[in-house]
């Protein structure tokens, strides 16, 4: 199986943030993906460095994210990593709840489960490590139909 | 982004281009938001026809902007929406909280007088 590995190690700011989508849309371009779809995948990856950046490091300068790609010709896999003090996905409120529609922020982790066929949470010491995962389309576990 | 108004029958027409992230776009339509509220301008039609991406923290932005405007007593409508946006609103819900048109001279009327 050929795999393209590429890793990033980014300083906590706004500028990683758009570094970090604009690699995952380069990258997702080359796994194949339809523009609907590498919108989708840029979307998630910059939501998850956004959550790496703000709530996990709190833009600390000493502190880094680490964005791993790996692409396969049947699935984009991109596992983003803070050092901060650590997130427990069961607690994030749910933001189509009546009480929480019109609140500012918490849809992020929501698009991106959204966008994305899977998504993985695992604490690190320190930090937290958020996996996204793409399928190419016709590489589904269902057995979809190719349709590329 | 960019954001620049005019006045239409009364009605403020927020025109906004580019991006509404997380930075730079959020706290531009915020503060327009803000000087145009400030104005004594409560009615406001964000065109969002020429809007090419928008993040969670850009819908938090709306969002807030929408009940900002409304807890003043004012109104704030949505016009031209790209199939993106259009998209991101519906898979948040959003859709059906804001007042979403697609012609201006039909959105500058639905405004109560």
């Amino acid at each position: 199986m050929n795999a393209t590995r590429v890793s990033y190690t980014l300083e906590s700011s706004l500028e990683s943030v758009n570094k970090a989508e604009q690699a995952a849309r380069d990258i997702a371009v080359k796994t194949g993906f339809d523009e609907e779809e590498i919108d989708r995948i840029a979307m998630s990856v910059r939501e998850a460095t956004v959550n790496a950046v703000l709530h996990g490091n709190q833009y600390d300068p000493k502190k880094r994210v680490t964005i791993a790609f790996e692409s396969t010709p049947e699935s984009l896999s991109v596992a983003v990593r803070d050092e901060g003090k650590g997130l427990d996905p069961g607690i994030i409120p749910d933001p189509l709840a009546p009480e929480n529609l019109l609140k500012q922020s918490g849809r992020g982790i929501f698009l991106i489960r959204a966008f994305m066929d899977e998504v993985r949470f695992r604490s690190m010491d320190p930090g937290t490590e958020i996996t996204l995962i793409k399928r190419v389309r016709g590489n589904d576990p269902d057995g979809k139909e190719a349709s590329k | 982004m960019k954001a620049s108004t005019r006045q239409v029958d009364g009605i403020i027409i927020v025109d906004l281009s580019g991006r509404i992230t997380l930075g730079e776009g959020s706290v531009v339509l915020r503060d327009t938001i803000r000087d145009v509220v400030a104005g004594g301008n409560k009615r406001i039609l964000l065109n969002l026809g020429d809007v090419t991406y928008i993040d969670s923290s850009g819908i938090g932005e709306l969002v807030s902007s929408f009940t900002s405007v409304r807890n003043q007593g004012g109104e704030l409508k949505l016009l031209n929406l790209t199939k993106k946006v259009h998209d991101l609103l519906q898979i948040t819900k959003l859709y059906t909280v804001f007042d979403i048109k697609d012609d201006e001279a039909q959105a500058v009327a639905s405004f109560s007088k």
